[in-house]
Order: C-alpha cells, then structure tokens, then sequence
C-alpha cells in the first residue's frame, strides 16, 4: 500500500461527459497509467458497484447513557451504500465508526439508545421486529470481526462452525451444510479443505482465521459485509492477501462491502467511496482519490500528512495533527475538530458546519474553510511543524 | 495430530508437502481421555465396583453369581470374622479364597459381602441421580440468568439465593422422611432439586464471562437465535466447568445419603446402603473392625475414582489442551 500522491488529477478534466469521445478514449488511457503511479484503487473490479443503493443510513445517532454523562457516540451519520460498492470508513478509535455499524447489524448493548433510519433495501431495521432483524443478520447482512481468533469459538470445529452459520437461517442435514462450508473454504483459498473442516480454531494460523471468518460471512450470500477492522490484528504480510481475498470473494457474491479501519493505505487501495468520521460525525464522504488528492477537511488533511510516504523522500517531515479528540461527552461547541484544527476561525468554534457539497460533485466536506484548501496544491501544508518552516 | 501450527497453510505455502490426518472429535476425545492414565485407572475401577455390585446379589430381580442375600441371616461361622484371604499358601497364609463370608458377617449374622454389595448399588445410584437432576437445573438455571441477565437474572438468582440459605440437611430430612421409603429413586430425585444452587451460581459466572467473548457477538451477527447461542456455542465451552461440579457432587452425594441415613431419614431398614451401613457400625470400630472398614473402602473407591474421570474428561473435552497433541 502506497500513500496518496502529491500528483494532482483533476477528475473534472477526465469528465467523459465535457469533453469528446476521442479525448475521452485518451483520458482514460491516461487515467489508467496513472493509476499505476499512484494510489487510486489497486484492485480491479470485476463487477463494478451500481447505482442501486441498498443500505442506507440517515441521520443515525447512538448514545450512551453513563454515570459520567450522556456519550455522544455517533451523532448525526448519514451514507447509502451501492450494490457491490466498497465504501471505507476512516477515523480513530472512538470516532464512531465502529458504533455506527454495530448499529446496523443491532448489535450494540441494550442501553444504547439507536436514533434514525437505518434502510436495507428501503425497510428500515430500527423498527423491525426482533425476529425479522435476526434472519437479516448473517444472512443479508454479514460482519467480519476485527479479531478472529476471539470471533471463533473454541470449543467447535471450523466446519461445525460455517455449518451452524448456515443452520441458523436454513433447515438444511448438516452433510449439506458441511459440503458448502468446505465450498467456501475452497473459495477463500483454505487447501485442503476437506481436512481442514475437523480442525479446531487453535490449530489455524492467524491469516487462516481470518479466512475462514471470511468464508463464514460469505456462506448465506449476503448483500452486505460489514468488515470491522479486518486486518488489523493481522501480520502486514498477510494483510494484502486478506484484503485481496475479501475483494475475490465480494465479487464471488455480489456483496458490498464497508470496509472500516484507521489504515489510510486499506482505503486507498480497496475503496470506491470513503467516509472519514470525526467525534461522532461524517467530516468528509467522496470518491476515494478525490478525498485522497483533495482533501476538503483540515481533519483529513491532516491524517494525510501524519502517514510516512515514499514519494517524498527521506528528508520530508511526518505532519502529526496537534492535541487529541474531544470528549464525547463534553463536546465543544462549534466543528468538534477547531481546537485542533489550523484553519479554524471564530465561525468554527461557534457554529458546528453540515457535510456539504464542495466544489466537485459527489464529494461532501463538513467545514466552514474548505475553500483554503481547495486553494492550496498541498493541503497538508497547514500541519508542518515549526522546525519545518524555516527551511 | 499432524496438522499443527508449523503449517501455517496458504500463507507460508507449506501446504503442499503435509498431510493432514483428520479426526472425529469423538476420537479425540477418546484417545485424550485414554492418554489420561488416572482417569483410566479410575476409570477401571469404577467399572468393577459397578459389575461387580450389580452381578454380584443381582439386581431388580434378576439373580446374580452370589449365592447369599443380603436380607437372609445364617448361622455365624468363626465369629463372623471375613473368610477373605489374599495371602498365598508359599509366603505362610492360608492361601488365595473367598470362603464363606468373604467379608464377613454383620451380628445378626447376615452375610456381609452380599450387604456391602446392596449398600453399594444404593449409593450409586442415589450418588448419580442426584447429580444428574441438580446438574440438570443448576446448569439450566445458572445458563438462562447468565445469559439474559436483567429481571430473568434477578427473579432466578434471588430464588437460588433462598434455596442456598437453607441448610441442605434440613430439606433433605424433610425430604428423606417423607420420601426416603419411596426408595432411593425418589430419594435421589429430591436431594438433586435441593443441591443444585451452587451448580447455577458457577454457570452464572461462566456465562456472564463467556457471554461477552467476541464470537458470541459473531454468532449473533450470524443472526442465531438465543437458544442455540445458549446451548450451541455457550454451553460447550463450560463442560469442563460442568463436568468437575458435577463429579464433585457425585461424591457429596455419596456423603450427604450417608449423613442422611445416620439420622434414620436416608433408606430405611431392611434396604441398605454404604452410608447407612457405615453409621449403623461405626461403634464396631474396635470390636468388628471389618463392618466399618468394607462400606467404607467401597465409599472411598466409588469417590476417588469418580473423581479421576472427571479430571481426565474435563481435559478431554477441551480442545484447546495441547499437552497430549503428538
């Protein structure tokens, strides 16, 4: 995985739609050297996503009753999700992207307090009932944890498990059920599967897990995979192979995917569409490379310029971003980010900005300066250090 | 096992040149248990104490290979001191034979052995249904609480809370003096329904532990419903839990019908059992020494050897023991 390039490519000038056929022949040729240079997405779509939106998330809040106070979990996050469409969510830890799809696969505890709609192919899973959440869940809407040698139960071979993974939806002999757990083993690149069925979680290898939890989530056919962190319990060598393997076996079923983590690089490399998330709240959604080429967000500038990259040489500075994330039970007023922010302004501490449209369609940014970013060629120039600004 | 962790499969490529041997679960834990020298040995013993009570007097009417009954009195031979000798002819004894009275006989000169063996029979079977019925709603109990928490929680565990102040003893006797004619089926059924609270306490807490592991979460993103969560991918990873307690209550079982029996409340006379018999001789101490002696080897034997095979099942049945992967 690479870094964002510092490469401008303006996506308007390769708009099939201003400019002529021809030119467009060339711009696409242009486009796809220049994918080879740089980030953009480094796995090819064998179906790309369609129009057709079939999860879709408006204005869902979570909060968390403590004794401290009220935590303002998730406030406000709003994103539909195409057919086959892998979308990314980004942010640290506690920046609700976690709570948010716990949320929509209702798993979050009891004392959660859950506001909006949450939409699967238009019937809104808030207001199901109990019953009829549960035969979505693992069955149109799967997730792959984070941790697969705790997601595995211990006690219970990797075939009885894909097995029951299938029994809790379909009445089915567990013969049958077994033959497709192995098929999926086969999928997601398991040899031996056969075999490998009788064997116990402990005698598989942590990229194994992970494969065998893929093959779980993928055994009913979902529409959606909910993929928490993936790889980030995961050797790096290993990494790039799960996340290949993901993408195969998402095109294998024709789900989509969202896809949430804190690796910038996992994005770029995986993602069509991405959503940063700030204390709770969407900051920036958009096409992958746009986000990633120009960032409309000081917050997503900012990520960007505190992850090491190879293009800038050895000599270039990491930018960190200066303070920590704010309480959330003690939100500031104003954009959550301005203290930390080195744009912000009095507007940004009084007035906390909506996602909106920026300046190229489809990419969405919550700031009140945007346009100071649009009007620099590298935004993670507002991050540099004092010890870089005297050279 | 040959599939181990050196093989990391696909990611190191190492797949090609191993062979995976694959066993039924059901092989394993054979081949666990029987690697598992105490709990065989425990294993053996407890097998002969159970045919050889069983075979021995018969059971329900079906005769056994021993001649005497344990409800007959004869004449007393030699004092009614054991004919048992296992010290051969070549080393100065009387050399290897049952005799007459192998063990002996009691003052009214009933044949002992044949006593020991109903006894016996007796105490194992209370000793089991006593852990099958207070296993059965303790784990029920314990499991339903620890899992749905809240007011199923509070209303379950308050009731066990009352269960677990009053002395056993005292239920049991009411019980025993009620019921302890009925014979020991009855008997045994009821000391079960009053010993089970500690059962469900200790599933409690391996429940409310295991209930928030992650793959608990993944189960119920695979959307299963909360019985098979229970019982499916719960409830398996508590046997070994399950396994220990109730072994343990087998042997306090042994012991709760023999402190029953000495209050008169256990089985009642003619019928017999290890405990009642242990009660009835414990001041023949210093004069008939064998009257305590044999009811109590048979008790210890049936307890110790419980003990083992619980010890070597609970390892058994968990999968993740590597000590025994060859």
């Amino acid at each position: 995985m690479t870094t964002p390039p510092n490469v401008p490519l303006d996506p308007q000038a390769l708009d099939p739609q201003t400019i002529d056929p021809h030119a467009y022949e060339d711009a696409a040729h242009l486009l796809d050297s220049a994918e080879e240079v740089h980030v953009g997405r480094t796995l090819q779509d064998a179906r790309p996503p369609s129009q057709e939106e079939i999860l879709r998330v408006e204005n869902l809040t979570v909060e968390f009753p403590t004794e401290d106070g009220v935590v303002h979990a998730v406030r406000g996050v709003s994103y539909g999700l195409r057919e086959r469409e892998v979308l990314g969510i980004v942010g640290e830890s506690g920046s609700g992207k976690s709570v948010s799809s716990l949320a929509v696969m209702g798993l979050l505890p009891k004392n959660a307090r859950v506001k909006g709609r949450i939409l699967f192919r238009g019937d809104d899973m808030l207001k199901m009932s109990a019953r009829k959440q549960r035969g979505l869940r693992g069955r149109k809407i799967a997730m792959i944890f984070q941790d697969p040698m705790t997601a595995l139960n211990p006690v219970h071979s990797i075939g009885d498990q894909l097995a029951e993974a299938v029994l809790a939806h379909e009445l089915m002999p567990r013969k049958t059920a077994l033959a497709r757990a192995k098929e999926m083993l086969d999928l997601v690149g398991i040899p031996q599967a056969e075999a490998r069925l009788r064997s116990y979680p402990h005698e598989f290898s942590g990229g194994m897990r992970q494969r065998a939890m893929i093959a779980m989530a993928v055994i009913n056919n979902p529409d959606v995979i909910i993929a928490d962190e993936p790889t980030t319990a995961l050797d790096v060598t290993v990494q790039a192979q799960i996340l290949e393997k993901l993408l195969e076996v998402k095109d294998a079923v024709n789900a989509a995917i969202v896809l949430i983590t804190h690796d910038l690089g996992v994005i770029a490399g995986m993602a069509h569409r991405v959503l940063v998330m700030y204390a709770g709240r969407p900051v920036e959604l958009g096409d992958t490379d746009p986000v990633f080429e120009e960032p409309r967000m000081p917050y997503t500038a900012g990520l960007l310029g505190s992850i090491p990259s190879l293009e800038g040489g050895g000599s270039s500075r990491l930018r960190p971003i200066k303070g920590t994330p704010p309480s959330l039970i003690n939100l500031p007023t104003g954009c959550p980010f301005s203290p930390r922010c080195p744009l912000a302004t009095d507007v940004c501490r009084e007035q906390e900005p909506p996602l909106a449209e920026t300046d190229s369609g489809g990419h969405y940014a919550a700031c009140h300066h945007w346009d100071k970013l649009a009007a620099v060629e590298d935004p993670t120039v507002f991050f540099r250090t004092e010890s870089e600004t005297v050279a | 096992m040959t599939l181990s962790a050196q093989a990391s499969g696909p990611d190191t490529g190492a797949a090609q040149g191993m062979t995976i041997v694959a066993r039924t679960q059901g092989q394993m834990i054979r081949r666990r248990f029987f690697r598992h020298r105490a709990a065989l040995a425990g294993m053996i013993l407890f097998g002969f104490v159970v045919v050889l009570s069983f075979s021995s007097i018969g059971f329900m009417g079906v005769p056994g290979w021993w001649d005497k009954s344990y409800l007959t009195t004869g004449a007393l031979v030699n004092q009614g001191k054991p004919t048992l000798s296992v010290v051969p002819e070549f080393l100065g004894g009387s050399g290897i034979h049952l005799g007459e009275h192998p063990f002996g006989q009691d003052d009214i000169g009933v044949d002992y052995f044949a006593k020991t063996m109903r006894g016996t029979q007796q105490s194992i079977i209370v000793a089991f249904l006593v852990a099958i019925v207070a296993t059965t709603v303790g784990t029920l109990v314990g499991a339903v609480s620890g899992y749905y928490r809240g007011k199923t929680e509070a209303v379950l565990m308050r009731f066990t809370d009352v269960m677990i102040t009053i002395p056993v003893l005292v239920i049991a006797a009411v019980v025993g003096r009620r019921f302890g004619a009925s014979g020991v089926v009855v008997l045994g059924v009821f000391i079960g329904l009053v010993i089970w609270p500690s059962m469900a306490r200790l599933l409690r807490g391996e429940f409310l532990s295991l209930r928030e592991k992650e793959f608990v979460e993944a189960a119920r993103a695979l959307g299963t419903s909360a019985r098979r969560i229970i019982f499916r991918h719960i409830l398996p990873n508590t046997v070994g839990v399950i396994i220990v307690s109730a072994t343990l209550t087998v042997a306090n079982a042994v012991l709760l019908e023999s402190a029953l029996s000495f209050l008169g409340l256990g089985v009642q006379a003619p019928d017999t059992s290890l405990g009642q018999l242990i009660n009835e001789y414990r001041t023949a101490m210093v004069t008939r020494p064998w009257l305590f002696w044999w009811p109590g080897i048979f008790i210890i034997a049936i307890a110790l050897s419980i003990n083992f095979i619980g010890d070597g099942l609970r390892d058994a049945f968990d999968p993740r023991q590597t000590r025994v992967r060859a």
